[in-house]
Parts: C-alpha cells; structure tokens; sequence
C-alpha cells in the first residue's frame, strides 16, 4: 500500500485502534499476492459479490413498496411498476439481477471443477461455496412467490409439495411450511420473512468463503500452488483492474436484459394474478432451477435407476432425494475426485468428461423446461444418470486410473518460458 | 497471460506514465459521474410515488358546518381544522395588536372569507395536534386551540400566543370553488 | 490460444443452451401467430400517439362493457398526450362508489383523474353471472401476460371462423377462433369493420380496430416502455465507455508485468 496515504495522521489514528486499511491491504489490496496467470474465468467470483450487493440494494428499495399479503401483493407489485418512482427499473433490475447472479455463479462453480479448485486445502472454500448455492436457491424460490401471480403460486404448491413424500411425517411438514392447508396468506408472510433474512445469511457465507480463499489463495489455471515471488502479483492494481473490467462487461449484458428484455427470463403467466382454483397448462420453475427439476421428474416407476431401490420406497420419494443429492453431491467432491493433480488443462481423460458432464447439465436443463412425454421422458432419465454416473463412478475411477500429463514446476515457469 | 504482451513499443517512459496517469484520472472521473447518477432512481423511489401525488388536494363540502362549529379533515395524512367562526371570535382575532404576537400575521392575512378559518391542525412546536375542535374541550387562554404536549395556546386565528411554539398554526393553499366547496391543496 | 477458443466455446455453448431453455415454447398444437410490425417494438419504439387515442375509443366503446383495465388510472393518460381538462371530462364521464358519509352510507361520485378506470362489474362472480359463466379477464397486463402477447391479441381479435370447420362441435355460446387454445372461446367476435366510428376520421377497417387496441392494450401493460428504452440507450452508451477506459487502462497496468 502507498506509504504517503498510510502516513496520513488520520489513517494512522485509526489503523492504531482499527486496522482496517491493513486490513483492506491484505484482503484486495497489494498486500494480498496474487497467482499471475488466473484468466478470465476467475472474474465470476467478484461478479458474483456485484450480483449480490446489487441483488440486497435493489432489494431493500423494492420491500418498502411492498405489501406482503394475497389481496396486495400483485396490485403492490404493479403499483412499483407504473406509481413508484423508478420503481420499474429497481424491480426489473431485481428480476433479472437473480438471472445475472445464477448465470455467473454457474459459471464459477464449473471454472471450480475444471481447474480443480475444490481439492486439499481449498475444500472449505468450495464447500461454503456449496452452501452458498443452496442459500441461492432458497432465496429465490421465495422470491418467485412474492408477486403472487400464477407461477409464484403453483411453484410454490408444487415445491412445498415435495416434502410430503417424506414417510410418515410428510404431509405434517407441509401443513407446517404452508402455516395452513394450502399455500396462503400465512404461506407469503413467511416467504418474504425468510427472502429478507437469507441474504444476509449468504453474505455471511461469503464472508466464510473468503476467508478461507485467503488462507491459502486463489488456484489457478494451472493447478500448482504459488511458490516462488514471481509466481504471484499483487491483487491490487493488477486484479482490481480486471475484475473492475469484467463488471463493465457483465453491467453491459446485464443491463441489456433490464432495459431491452426485462422479461426474457421471466414467464407470461406470472403476469396474471395467482388463482388457487386454475393451474396454468404448463408450468415451469425459473430457468435455474430446471437441471434439478428434470431430475426430480426423471424419477417414475419405469426409471431404470430407481428399481433397484423400489422395494424401500416410492418412486416420488425416490426423486425427491435425487434432487437434493445432485446438489449435495457436491458438497463432497473433494474426496470423490482422488486425483493428485488440479487443473483438467493437464488431464486429458477428465476434461473430456468434463465437457460431457458440462452439456449434460444443459440437456437437463432443456428437458426440464419441456412437458414430460415422449422421447423427453427417456432423454431426462438418460441425462439424470449420467449425472450421477459421472459424480459417483467417473470422477473416482478416471482419478485413478488416468495417467497425467507432466505439471510444470511453476506458475513463472510455465507463464514466461 | 502471453497474448497479452502489448507494451507500448516506441513511447518513452514518461509519455507512458502521463498516459497511464490520465487514464486513471479519466476512469475514476467516468466511474464516479456514472455512481452516482445510479445512486439516484434508488433514492428517488422514496419520493412520494405517482399515485399519491394525484391525492394530494381534497374538495370538502362545507354547508353543513354551523356557526361556531368546527370539523377536521383529513389532507395529505394530516388533520385540516375548518372552522365557521362566529362574529365575536372574528372580530376578538381582528382587535388584537400586531405588536402582541409572537409570529405577527394580521386576521385578513390568514383567511379568504373571514367567516371560514382554514389550517393544518399540527402544532408548530413538536407536530401534536392541539385541542379545541370539539365543544368540550379546552380552548387555551384566548379561546382558540390548546396543545396539550407543551402547553401552547393559540388564538382564534390559530395564531400562537403563548407556549413553546414559534410559528401560527399553517393555513394550507385553497381555493373556495363555490360557496359550499372548499378545495384544500 | 487454444485454450481462449474453447473457453470461449464453453461460453456460448453457456448462452446458447440458456436462450434454449428461454426460447418461447411455441403453444402446444395451436397455429402459429402471424407477427405483426409494433410502432414500440426495436430499441428506439414508442407507441404511436394517434393510435393510442384510437386505442382508447375502442377500448371504451367496445370493450369496456366486459373488460377492466383496472390498473390503470384516468390520470396516466396526460402522459399519453391527453390534456388535463380533456381527462377530467373523460374521467368524469363514470360513477365510482365510495364512502362511507357522515351518515354511515356508501355514495356514488364522478370519477376523478387519481382513480383507476372504473370496472364494469362489481366483483368476479356478477362479471362472469353476465357473460354465461365465462369471466372477462382484466386486461391491464393482457400483452404482458401471453406468450408475444401484442401478436396474439392481434390475432386473436381477428382470428374468427363464422362457422366451425368440419368435425367441431361447438359448446352453446362459443365461436371459433384460430388463435385461442383449445379454439373455442366464449367470447363473441367483438370487431368487425366499422364497428367504431373513429374522431379522426381514419378508415374503421377490422385490422385497423385491432391494431388500434393492441396499441393501447400494449401501453396500457407497459407504461414504462418509452422510458425504459429511452433511459437504456443513455445507460449503454455509457458503460460502453467505461468499460472501454476500464480496458485500456487494465492494459496498461497489466503492460509492464512483461
């Protein structure tokens, strides 16, 4: 850090109580050394930190225009839209702004696997990152139901749903998420309690996320650790700089949307206010949550994957606990991928299965948007297993059967020959 | 990073670093212009929205109201006091001397018609809403409104006299649309 | 290198497989909408001034018996063009209930430019007692609320059979309409030429009725629309020149690493 601005008196007054700036220094600043060779993907990761402080801002302004109750909430909503001042630039820019934070965490997660940034001893990172996701997912689903049109209401009877398949106690649990018998206004009150609460839940996740990517730093495209100084440059100016660049870039594409599709990612139907007696004909989650949604209704008796478990429970059930576990997986493939080596760039069997593995997550998601029959039936019972064929039997196996390429000795090494 | 190898072949150092320097300059200058002027539809929707700005004026009918008698509105959120003042009080508020009140305003200054007295009913001291509308209640030392918060007492005028506040209580715009329509705001 | 081309790969394989996922899922079985040319369609559209006025006389003269737009306000249409006294007249026109008086009692008044336009029915179950059971659905958000929804108006309004074709049978009280899912609707074809005669003098034909509606319905749904695509274009040349200093400036910071 600049010594002149560290010997201002004020600084010092408070960096002798506060060492904030040394702090701030050592956390995004020049003393915090850097891999000199990460590439554009490793942007997503503070894009993702935009996406939530726009997300939390736009948020706030947003609740103090709205009314949490079924006879208000549509009309609030569209009062936002057409009274409030700027009112429909904020709710657009929230709507599409979850868009933006999924397509780009999404996109960290899958730098992650590729470059190997989950294994030892980055695993708590990747595991709160984990925890971050399915903080997401909650997040939004209960941010789907505030505007109480169709959609927010058959997603979240469909979705509250789930949990009656769990035995015995099933339809109890339901009963107790609706506050009632059916989703309703006490159903709302709570989902806009918990959709204010949770994000600052995720931003104490983050918080762990970071700290722990402090200790032992970032990864990087080629997978061994930063050793020597010229391995490394400091964050700031050097990153600052470039992930300031990638934020013009994503408030370019994300504006984009605001200004000139604000409803690309959206569905017609929540633009009619919710009517507990019509189900519309075709409902869909928001696209995030599609991947998952196919594999949940992958699962019916003639599914190949669930005879073998047929006997101990229902086909429902059955996929109700795929849908959880494809995330939860996850939460433990630090210790499913044994391979030594990090980076795909230096295993040629992964990273075709990698990009396999990759298209497979985008089948799922089609399959999940389109009605279950025909052929889309067996294609989502076919992408569903490999998805877990590739977690639970690929990921070990190619870890210890496939053969490396030779790693550089280091970052400088490989960058500068 | 290797494509990235673009050092500016040619210039010398010190052109490079004013060039350097300006771009620094220029891009903060950019970056905080653009902040702040996304900082300001955030602030804004706290602004009062279109729709209650299309309530902000409220046409009362105020034939029914007798001599002496006195109703309250509601106008913008507030409470309006309408008064039909009797001869006595119009002409107890016309005799007092400038020179005794604490916010000097003449009776003419406050009304249109001096039969009807218009104000907002919220005391200029701390926003309570003095007493006096209803026959019972107590009307202070010169027989107009008492704030019983502070202890302000107001003329039949609504203009203060004693007490903590500093202001006569407010007469809002309005405009007499016939005789029996009164349109506050 | 080769790396950068396939992450770039990977990055639009990301975006495709998204716009995939986002495309509009063609309504099953039902004919495809025509598409029409919208005056507020492209980044610079705004809604035709003339057209929305046409707009709003055929609203109130031939929907209005059956179909709210009750998010709308009398005022919103001084931001249209409309002059202030031209609103009070229009506004006064109609009796809105309120209340309750001194006396306890609900009273009717004129309608005044801070209400929303008035309904033609008191609540769900008097609109659908006069239209046959089938309720008139309100259509402040219709062109938001369908898949293309300006396209599908359009069509729908002038997609009408006068006779069903060969094989159909039609329930009591429907018509037929090509564009409608499931093609029977309960709705009786509400234009036909000259079904309105216009101030304007413009010529009343079918389409022209239609477009006029859409025109109105569609700005009706998105008052915002001017705004927003105005604002935007501010917004982008913007950020297309800060991102543009925020490059330069990355690489000349990046330049002396080598």
């Amino acid at each position: 850090m600049a010594s002149k601005f560290m010997e201002n008196p004020v600084i010092k007054w408070v960096e002798y109580r506060l060492p904030i700036f040394s702090f701030i220094d050592h956390s995004v600043g020049s003393g915090y050394p850097t891999p000199r060779n990460l590439n554009y993907w490793w942007n997503f990761g503070s894009l993702a930190g935009v996406a939530l402080v726009i997300m939390i801002a736009s948020g706030i302004v947003l609740a103090m225009s709205y009314t949490a109750h079924v006879d208000y909430a549509f009309e609030s909503v569209e009062r936002i839209m057409r009274d409030v001042n700027y009112g429909w630039l904020i709710r657009y820019i929230h709507m599409n702004g979850g868009s933006m934070f999924f397509i780009v965490v999404y996109i960290h997660l899958f730098r992650g696997m590729y470059y190997g940034s989950y294994k030892a001893p980055r695993e708590i990172v990747w595991i709160m990152g984990v925890l971050i996701l399915l903080a997401m997912m909650a997040t939004a689903f209960m941010g789907y139901v505030l505007p109480w049109g169709q959609m927010s209401f058959w997603g979240a009877t469909v979705i509250t749903n789930l949990f009656s398949a769990i035995p015995l106690v099933g339809d109890a649990i339901v009963t107790w998420l609706w506050g009632g018998f059916s989703v309703d206004n006490p159903t709302l009150n709570r989902f806009y309690a918990f959709h204010y609460l949770l994000p600052f839940v995720i931003f104490a996740l983050v918080f762990i996320h970071l700290w722990a990517l402090h200790v032992h730093r970032s990864n990087n495209p080629l997978g061994v650790e930063a050793k020597a100084p010229e391995d490394s440059i400091p964050f700031h100016p050097y990153y600052t700089m470039k992930d300031l660049f990638g934020m013009g870039v994503f408030m370019i594409i994300f504006m984009g949307f605001v200004f000139y599709a604000p409803n690309f990612f959206g569905e017609p139907d929540n633009y009619i206010k919710a009517n507990p007696l019509v189900t519309p004909p075709h409902i869909v989650p928001e696209w995030y949550f599609l991947p998952f949604y196919a594999i949940l209704r992958a699962f019916t008796a003639d599914f190949f994957m669930y005879w073998p478990i047929s006997w101990l429970m229902s086909a429902k059930l059955a996929g109700v606990i795929a849908m959880f576990a494809s995330i939860l997986l996850l939460l433990v493939l630090p210790w499913l991928d044994r391979s030594k080596v990090r980076s795909a760039k230096f295993r040629p069997i992964y990273k075709q299965f990698f990009w396999i593995f990759f298209l497979d997550c985008l089948v799922l998601g089609y399959i999940g948007a389109k009605p279950a029959e025909g052929s889309f039936i067996i294609i989502g019972q076919l992408a569903t297993f490999y998805y877990f064929f590739h977690l639970i039997i690929l990921i070990p196996l190619i870890g210890i059967l496939e053969r490396p390429r030779p790693i550089p000795e280091s970052i400088s090494a490989a960058v500068t020959k | 990073m290797a494509d990235t190898v673009t050092a500016a072949t040619g210039e010398s150092k010190e052109d490079d670093k004013s060039r350097r320097d300006f771009l620094i300059v220029a891009t903060s200058t950019v970056g905080a212009v653009g902040t702040g002027l996304a900082i300001w539809p955030f602030i804004d929707t706290m602004n009062p929205a279109a729709d209650t700005l299309a309530l902000s004026s409220t046409e009362i009918d105020i034939s029914p109201i007798e001599v002496g008698q006195s109703i309250t509105v509601v106008w913008r959120g507030k409470p309006v006091f309408i008064r039909h003042r009797s001869q006595a009080e119009i002409d107890e508020s016309q005799a007092v001397a400038i020179a005794d009140l604490i916010d000097p305003e003449t009776d003419d200054q406050r009304v249109q018609k001096a039969e009807w007295l218009i104000m907002v009913g919220v005391c200029t001291h701390l926003g309570c809403i003095p007493l006096g509308q209803k026959s019972g209640e107590p009307k202070g030392e010169y027989g107009g409104w008492f704030c019983p918060c502070h202890g302000s007492h107001y003329d039949t005028s609504g203009r203060i006299r004693k007490g903590p506040a500093p202001l006569n209580l407010v007469v809002p715009g309005y405009e007499f649309l016939d005789d029996s329509t009164v349109k506050i705001g | 290198m080769k790396k950068t081309l396939l992450s770039a790969f990977a990055g639009l394989a990301m975006v495709l497989g998204i716009s995939l996922i986002g495309a509009p899922a063609q309504a099953e079985g039902d004919t495809a909408l025509p598409y029409q040319d919208w005056s507020w369609s492209g980044p610079f559209g705004t809604f035709e001034r003339a057209a929305l006025r046409r707009g709003l006389q055929v609203y109130s003269e031939v929907c209005s018996g059956c179909h709210s737009v009750k998010l709308v306000a009398y005022r919103n249409l001084m931001d249209i063009g409309f002059a202030e006294d031209e609103v009070k007249t229009f506004a006064a026109e109609f009796e809105v209930e309120d209340g309750p008086d001194a006396d306890g009692e609900m009273f009717t008044r004129p309608a005044v430019p801070a209400d929303r336009f008035v309904q033609p029915f008191a609540n769900e179950n008097a609109a659908r007692a006069s239209n046959n059971g089938a309720l008139p659905p309100d259509l402040s958000l219709m062109t938001k609320a369908r898949k293309n929804g300006a396209d599908y108006v359009y069509a729908l309004l002038t997609g009408y059979e006068e006779e069903a074709p060969e094989g159909i049978d039609l329930l009591e009280g429907m018509s037929y309409n090509h564009y409608f899912p499931g093609n029977q609707i309960a709705m009786a074809p509400p234009i036909d030429d000259d079904a309105v005669e216009y101030a304007d003098g413009t010529e009343a034909s079918k389409e022209q009725i239609a477009r006029d509606v859409v025109t109105f319905l569609a700005w009706a749904a998105e008052p915002e629309l001017e705004e927003r695509k105005r604002l935007g274009i501010k917004v982008l040349i913007f950020l297309l020149v800060l991102t543009g200093l925020l490059y330069a400036l990355k690489r000349k910071i990046w330049a002396d690493l080598h």
